[in-house]
C-alpha cells in the first residue's frame, strides 16, 4: 500500500466522521437555523474531505482526479449556497430563531412581575 | 482496498437513516428539505463508493456530477418557491 492510499484512507475516514457529526446535529439541534449550521458546514466539509481522499487514491495527475476536482469545486460552491438560500427563504417566510423567542418571553415575564 | 470501500458504503447506508428521520418527522417544509439535501450529499459519496466497488469509476463520476447538479437545483427551487409564497403573503 503506497503513501497516497494511506492518505486517502485517512481522508475518507475523516470525511465519514464529519458526515456523521452533521447527521447527528441535524437530528439533535433544536432549531431550524442551528440545523442549517449543522448540515451547511459539517456535511460540506465531510464531502470535501471524502472527495479529496478519492483524488489522492486516483493518483494526483489523471483524468479521473481532474473530474473529481471539478465535483469538489462545484460542491464546495453550491452546498453552502443551497443551505443559505433555504435559510433565507425560511427567514422571509417568518420562522424565528429560537433564542429570540426565549428573550422576548423572559422580558415579558419580567415586565409582568414588576408591574 | 475493495473491502474498505464496501465497509464505508455500508456505514454510509446506515448513516443515511439519520437524516431520513428528520425528513419524516420535520415540523416544517424547510426542515424536510434540509434533511433531503443532507441525504443527497451522502448519496453522492455512496455513488462514488459503488463506482469503486464495481471498478467502473469512469462512468460513476459523471453520474455523481449530474447528481450534484440535481441536488442543488432541487433545493434552490424549493427555496425560491417558499420565498415567493412569503412575498405574496406580505
Amino acid at each position: 500500500m503506497s503513501i497516497l492510499q494511506i492518505l486517502a484512507i485517512f481522508l475518507i475516514f475523516a470525511g465519514a466522521f464529519f458526515i456523521s457529526v452533521g447527521s447527528i446535529g441535524l437530528i439533535r439541534l433544536p432549531d431550524f437555523y442551528s440545523r442549517c449550521h449543522a448540515t451547511g458546514k459539517a456535511d460540506t466539509l465531510g464531502l470535501l474531505l471524502v472527495i479529496s481522499g478519492f483524488i489522492f487514491y486516483e493518483g494526483i495527475i489523471s483524468l479521473h482526479s481532474a473530474k473529481l476536482l471539478i465535483i469538489l469545486i462545484f460542491v464546495g460552491l453550491t452546498s453552502p449556497t443551497a443551505t443559505h438560500a433555504l435559510a433565507r427563504a425560511a427567514f422571509s417566510f417568518g420562522i424565528k430563531p429560537r433564542f429570540v423567542d426565549r428573550e422576548i418571553k423572559s422580558k415579558k415575564e419580567k415586565k409582568g412581575r414588576t408591574k | 482496498m475493495h473491502s474498505f470501500f464496501t465497509l464505508m458504503a455500508v456505514y454510509l447506508t446506515i448513516i443515511i437513516f439519520v437524516p431520513l428521520y428528520r425528513v419524516l418527522t420535520g415540523p416544517r417544509l424547510m426542515d424536510r428539505m434540509l434533511g433531503a439535501g443532507a441525504i443527497g450529499t451522502k448519496t453522492m459519496v455512496l455513488i462514488l463508493l459503488i463506482g469503486y466497488m464495481f471498478d467502473r469509476i469512469d462512468m460513476f463520476i459523471d453520474i455523481t456530477l449530474a447528481y450534484a447538479v440535481l441536488n442543488f437545483i432541487g433545493v434552490i427551487a424549493i427555496a425560491k418557491y417558499v420565498e415567493r409564497i412569503a412575498r405574496k403573503k406580505k
